[in-house]
This record gives structure tokens, C-alpha cells and sequence, in this order.
């Protein structure tokens, strides 16, 4: 019988600081048994179980798209037992990945429509992960226009800063960078708040579908904006994180009702969410 | 093969004998209290009980189970990579298990073994358990099994179904594998028609008493927002101290925790799995500090609507409960899942 709670083995091959407060870090890794990779196949929005020996399991979001070969990423932010150890791994180090894991942006549903993207903090990593997916040029075509609002407390906590600024320039993606405030006079992207910039920039509900993550504040103040366009429920999709450990189902702590958040989830759209009791 | 009918006086040696094909489970006196152990040199097995204090649920989730071990010496060539522990489940038989009891590894049985995922641990002990039910001649006052998709001579995941006859045990195969135990059974004679006719006698009897009847049959109806904001919660969990010995002793509550356990010298590591209990806030505390349950009202309600609504809404064949009583008995505060069922259904 086969095992789903043992993790592939992988090496980490390039670890790289992303926030200027030093506390998100991207990983990437490699499997040391080359076959594994292809085993790990997964779609933008899922997420797998990092294992540290002797540490334990965190549940963190694919941040690489499927398009990238050779390893995958993710990207971590330093808050308690195992993203702290993790922190203070070193390129060459061994651990586990186990997954992938949940479900994934309704992508099917998003062909031949417009993707409004709503990112805010360190949970732009599987908005990262579709980024990538969707320009990659065999999947460009399948969709309309991107539309990409991701922001930050300050110009120094935005991940992936390099890939913004190259999306900023591109014409077959609409981006929008924002910080809440800065002090830099050379800052030449927006100014503002998430939802604020979201109410600004995107002007359409038309054909659209929107995937919005972000802490829950902003989450909160993106839903009407989002909903005012003219965003029916259906067409808001949203990441969850409940506190996890097993992430196949089994364990019983990420129940939102009747739906558990590893294996129904992450991604549910504001629809399915309204029917079901506000455990998270 | 057809049922057999053994004398208590030679019951002992029949367990006895089992032990040369299974790791034979049965119930122990233990202070006032039984509980299941293994047979080994010196158990007195005791069959003088209505139920075993602790549910038979560790037969195939242990209270606590190794999942992985590992090395961290940096000098081994594995060091960090996580080794399946490759214990292998003898054929197991628990005898005198009560009917809710088995019944409940069946619901159980839905969680670990689904079209995507199964989980190998609690499959590999199921599929190793012969499951031998002793018939309910008196049934507790806490329990409700009939109202819970049960009843005291329930067949539902028993191999074989003994009767207490007084003098002897009729023992009625029910599978395959409950054949090929009583087929490995020494002693005992084919059971006569004056045996089945004082079995018959005695499952109408029981029957006749009738256990404590509890509605759910809204249940599945019921719009679950409007149970979840029902105004009863704070009341039902006002008492409540959140020990979790209500998801302790459960048979069909199964959430567990994974933690890494590690030692020094040498440096090796075990991934452990552990039962755990939706009754305490650390199972569902957010890294952020966030926690979608943090207050007990949430934490009671949570258990309940598990068992009485999420998991009928998900599989649509009754409650997550097969009416053991246990919780019900040894609550502290007397919370009684007999009353919020009602309450539920009458919402
Ligand atoms: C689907 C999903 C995707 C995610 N994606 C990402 C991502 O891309 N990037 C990211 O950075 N994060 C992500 N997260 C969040 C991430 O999983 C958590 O931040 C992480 O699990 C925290 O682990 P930790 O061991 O460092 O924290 P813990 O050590 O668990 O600490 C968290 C808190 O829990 C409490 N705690 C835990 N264990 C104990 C204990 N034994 N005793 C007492 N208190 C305890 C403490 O109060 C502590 O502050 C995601 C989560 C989910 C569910
Ligand atoms: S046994 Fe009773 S007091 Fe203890 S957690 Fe359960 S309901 Fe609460
Ligand atoms: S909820 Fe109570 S009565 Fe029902 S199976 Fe569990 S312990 Fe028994
Ligand atoms: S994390 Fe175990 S059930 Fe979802």
C-alpha cells in the first residue's frame, strides 16, 4: 500500500532572502531521486508538506509553476518551530516535500476569461506560481487579460521584486505594484492599499474571474470592492489555511464544516464559503 | 461452516487455543473498570461487563503509533531521510467486542480508506482484525445504540457473533473471516436447535426492554448555518471544562496530531502519531496566533455538529456516533449528546 504521508527526499538547492526584514525566504529544491519530480506533478494553487526530521510537517503553498523544471519552490515566512529551523538550513541540506497536495485555481473555469489577480503580503506565493503558468506562451492564449494587483507593507517586504518589475514592463500582462507607504522618492509604482488600488485599476467585472489571497484584513475590504464590479460569488476565488498536519484529510483539525480544508480546499470560491459555517 | 456452541467451562482454553493462529485481545477487570488487553501468560480474561471503559479504537489507531524513524547523524549516508517502520501486524482477534463498538470501526473505516487517500496504518490493523462481538444481554443505561444505526445483537462489522447463553457461548459466523476463526477453535459442538431457540429468546427479550430512544431524523434536513448559529451553544457548553475525555474514550473519534520526537546519542528521530482532541484550542491554532475556534462554545459546538450534522451531510447514512454511551457516562459534568441530539433535531 502505498504511503501518503512519506516525503520525497529532496536537497535544497539555492535558499534566497526575499524581505528586507529578513524574514521570508524562498527555497528551492531538488529531488534526490531524479524520478520523483515527475511523481510530484501538481497545478498552480496547491501546496505540499515540508519535512524536517526531528522538526515536524508545515503545510506551505507551491511558489514555482509547473512550467519551471528542475525544482520546486517555496516560499517561507518565519513565524514558530519549523519555519524557524527551516530558516536556518543551508544550501546542500537534506529534508522531505510531501504532496502535492488539496485542489487548485479552477483553471478550466478561467479559460477564455479575463484573471484579475488580488495579492497582498506573503501570501503571493501560489499567485506567483500562476503568474508564471499563465505567461508561459502554450498557456498564454488560453486566457484574456491578467490583471495583477500585489501589494505590500513597504517596498522592501515584496517577494519575488526582480519578476515584478519585468511583469510591470510586459503588455501581455496588466500589473499594478503598490506598497501601504514608503519614504523612497524614486518609488514609481502605486501608493495605497490593495482594495483601494483594486477599486482603481480594475474597472471590469465582464467575462472575469477573480483569485484574490492575501491576509484576512485585506481579504475583507477586496470582497466589495470585488463584489460592487459586479464579481458574482462563483467568480471570487479565495486560498484558505487552516492549521493542518496530515493534509490528505485524515487528521480532522482544517474542517470547515463538513469540507476539510487540506483535500476540499485550499481554493474555494466566495460561493462555496457562504454556504458553509465561518470556521476560519 | 455452521455456529458452534462452547461451555464457559471450557472458554478459557478456547482463548487459549486461539493464540496459536492471532494475538488474542479480551476484556480485563481493572479496578472497577474493563478494558481490552492482550492474552498473555496470566491475563484472566473477564466476560462480566456491559462495556470496556476505554473504546476498542486502538486496535487500529493506537493511543500512540511510530509512522517514520530516522537518523540525524550527518555521517550515514540516509541521514534525514525518513525509513517506513516496517512492523508487521500479526492476524489479530478481538473477542467479546460489544456491537456498537465494531460498528463503529466502520464509520471510522470511511476517513482512512477513501478513493483518494488510505491511510496504510489503520488499514494494515483492520484488515488484521478478526472482530468476534459478544451480543448485549444488558444493555447500559448511558447507551443508545438502537437510535445510532446499532443495537445489542447488531452484526454490522463482526465476524462472528457470540451469544451469552448462561452456561455456554453460541458463537454464529458472519464472514469469511469469522469462519476461519471458529474453524481454528478447539472444542466446542455444533449448536443444537434448543441453543438457537434460547438465543432467539433472548434477542427478543433484550430487544423487548428497549434502550433509550433519541431523534435524529431532521438531522440531514436541518440547514447547517442555522444550526451552527443555533442559540444553544453557550448553554451546552457552559459547563464544560474542554478535558477531552469525551473524544478520549470515543470509538468514533479519530483525529490525531503528527509530531517529531528525537533523541540524542545516538542521534536518531521518530515522526510519532498521537490521538488528539478537537476539544483543545492548540488543534486549530494558527502559526499567525489566529485560531478559527478559540473559545470552548466553539470548540463543544464543533463536536457536536461533527458528529450530528458534517459527517451525516458527507456520507448521508446516519450519525457519527454509534451510541455507546461512553461520553455520556463519564463527562464530568454530565454533557449528554443524548440532549443535544434532541435539541438539534427538535432546532
Ligand atoms: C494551505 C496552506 C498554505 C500555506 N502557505 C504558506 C506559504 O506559502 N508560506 C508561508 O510562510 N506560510 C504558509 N502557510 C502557513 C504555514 O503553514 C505556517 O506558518 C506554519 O505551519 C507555521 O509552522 P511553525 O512550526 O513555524 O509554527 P508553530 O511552531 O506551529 O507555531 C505556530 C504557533 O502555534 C503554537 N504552537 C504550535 N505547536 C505548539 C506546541 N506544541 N505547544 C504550544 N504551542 C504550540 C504556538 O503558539 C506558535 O506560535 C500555509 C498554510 C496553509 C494551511
Ligand atoms: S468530557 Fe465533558 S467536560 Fe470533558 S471535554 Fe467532553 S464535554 Fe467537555
Ligand atoms: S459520541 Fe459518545 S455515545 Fe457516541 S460513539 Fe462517541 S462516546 Fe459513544
Ligand atoms: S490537515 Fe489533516 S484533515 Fe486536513
Amino acid at each position: 500500500m502505498e504511503n501518503p504521508y512519506l516525503p520525497y527526499p529532496v536537497r535544497i538547492d539555492s535558499i534566497t532572502t526575499e524581505t528586507e526584514d529578513r524574514n521570508l525566504k524562498t527555497f528551492k529544491f531538488v529531488f534526490l531521486n531524479p524520478e520523483d519530480e515527475a511523481k510530484f506533478a501538481y497545478t498552480p494553487g496547491q501546496f505540499a508538506e515540508l519535512s524536517i526530521a526531528g522538526k515536524g510537517e508545515i503545510p506551505i503553498g507551491i511558489a514555482s509553476s509547473p512550467t519551471e523544471k528542475g525544482f520546486i519552490a517555496f516560499t517561507v515566512n518565519k513565524v514558530g518551530k519549523v519555519t524557524t529551523h527551516l530558516h536556518n538550513m543551508r544550501e546542500g541540506d537534506v529534508m522531505g516535500v510531501r504532496g502535492p497536495l488539496g485542489n487548485w485555481y479552477p483553471w478550466e473555469q478561467m479559460e477564455g476569461k479575463n484573471v484579475v489577480i488580488v495579492g497582498g503580503g506573503f501570501a503571493f506565493t501560489t499567485l506567483r506560481s500562476s503568474i508564471i503558468y499563465m505567461l508561459e506562451p502554450e498557456n498564454r492564449s488560453r486566457f484574456e487579460n491578467i490583471t495583477v494587483v500585489y501589494g505590500a507593507r513597504s517596498p522592501g517586504m515584496l517577494l519575488y521584486k526582480d519578476e515584478l518589475m519585468a511583469w510591470e514592463k510586459r503588455d501581455d500582462l496588466d500589473m499594478h505594484i503598490t506598497v501601504d507607504a514608503t519614504d523612497d522618492p524614486d518609488w514609481k509604482y502605486n501608493v495605497g492599499f490593495v482594495p483601494a488600488i483594486t477599486e482603481e485599476k480594475v474597472t471590469s467585472a465582464e467575462n472575469a474571474v477573480a483569485i484574490v489571497c492575501g491576509p484576512p484584513i485585506m481579504i475583507r475590504f477586496t470582497q466589495p470592492v470585488l463584489e460592487k464590479l459586479g464579481f458574482p460569488p462563483e467568480n471570487i476565488i479565495l486560498s484558505l489555511e487552516n492549521r493542518m498536519k496530515c493534509g490528505i484529510g485524515m487528521c480532522g483539525r482544517c474542517n470547515i464544516g463538513e469540507k476539510l480544508v487540506c483535500k476540499d480546499g485550499p481554493v474555494f470560491s466566495l460561493a462555496e464559503l457562504k454556504e458553509l459555517p465561518p470556521d476560519y | 461452516m455452521s455456529a458452534k456452541i462452547f461451555s464457559k467451562d471450557e472458554w478459557a482454553g478456547v482463548l487459549e487455543g486461539l493464540k496459536d493462529a492471532y494475538e488474542v485481545y479480551v476484556p480485563v477487570k481493572e479496578g472497577d473498570f474493563h478494558n481490552f488487553r492482550p492474552l498473555k501468560e496470566g491475563t484472566r480474561p473477564s466476560f462480566e461487563f456491559q462495556n470496556t471503559r476505554m473504546s476498542p479504537k486502538f486496535l487500529t489507531e493506537p493511543q500512540s503509533e511510530r509512522m517514520f524513524e530516522y537518523t540525524l547523524d550527518k555521517n550515514q549516508p540516509d541521514a534525514h531521510i525518513l525509513k517506513e517502520d516496517e512492523k508487521e501486524i500479526p492476524p489479530r482477534a478481538v473477542v467479546g467486542i460489544r456491537p456498537c463498538d465494531a460498528f463503529a470501526f466502520q464509520l471510522v473505516k470511511r476517513n482512512f480508506d477513501t478513493p483518494r487517500y488510505k491511510d496504510p496504518y489503520w488499514l494494515k490493523r483492520y484488515e488484521a482484525t478478526t472482530f468476534v462481538g459478544l451480543g448485549c444481554n444488558d444493555p447500559c443505561e448511558t447507551c443508545f445504540c438502537a437510535s445510532a444505526g446499532s443495537g445489542p445483537f447488531d452484526r454490522k462489522g463482526l465476524d462472528v457473533l457470540l451469544y451469552d447463553l448462561g452456561d455456554a457461548y453460541l458463537a454464529q459466523p458472519l464472514t469469511d473471516k469469522g469462519e476461519a476463526l471458529l474453524e481454528k477453535t478447539d472444542g466446542g459442538k455444533e449448536a443444537d436447535e434448543a441453543s438457537w431457540k434460547k438465543a432467539q429468546g433472548l434477542t427478543r427479550q433484550v430487544a423487548g426492554k428497549g434502550s433509550r430512544r433519541v431523534s435524529t431524523d431532521k438531522l440531514r434536513e436541518k440547514d447547517v448555518n442555522a444550526l451552527y448559529e443555533a442559540p444553544f451553544w453557550e448553554d451546552v457548553a457552559f459547563s464544560c471544562i474542554n478535558c477531552g475525555t469525551c473524544t478520549f474514550l470515543c470509538p468514533t473519534c479519530w483525529c490525531f496530531d503528527i509530531q517529531d520526537e528525537v533523541q540524542m546519542l545516538p542521534m536518531v528521530g521518530d515522526r510519532m502519531r498521537n490521538w488528539d482532541s478537537c476539544m483543545f484550542p492548540l488543534f486549530t491554532l494558527h502559526g499567525s496566533g489566529h485560531n478559527p475556534r478559540s473559545s470552548k462554545t466553539e470548540r463543544v459546538r464543533q463536536r457536536f455538529m461533527h458528529k450530528l450534522k458534517y459527517y451525516v451531510d458527507k456520507y448521508d447514512d446516519g450519525i457519527q456516533c454509534v451510541g455507546c454511551g461512553r461520553c455520556v457516562q463519564f463527562c464530568p459534568v454530565n454533557i449528554d449528546i443524548r440532549e443535544i441530539a434532541e435539541k438539534m433535531n427538535a432546532l
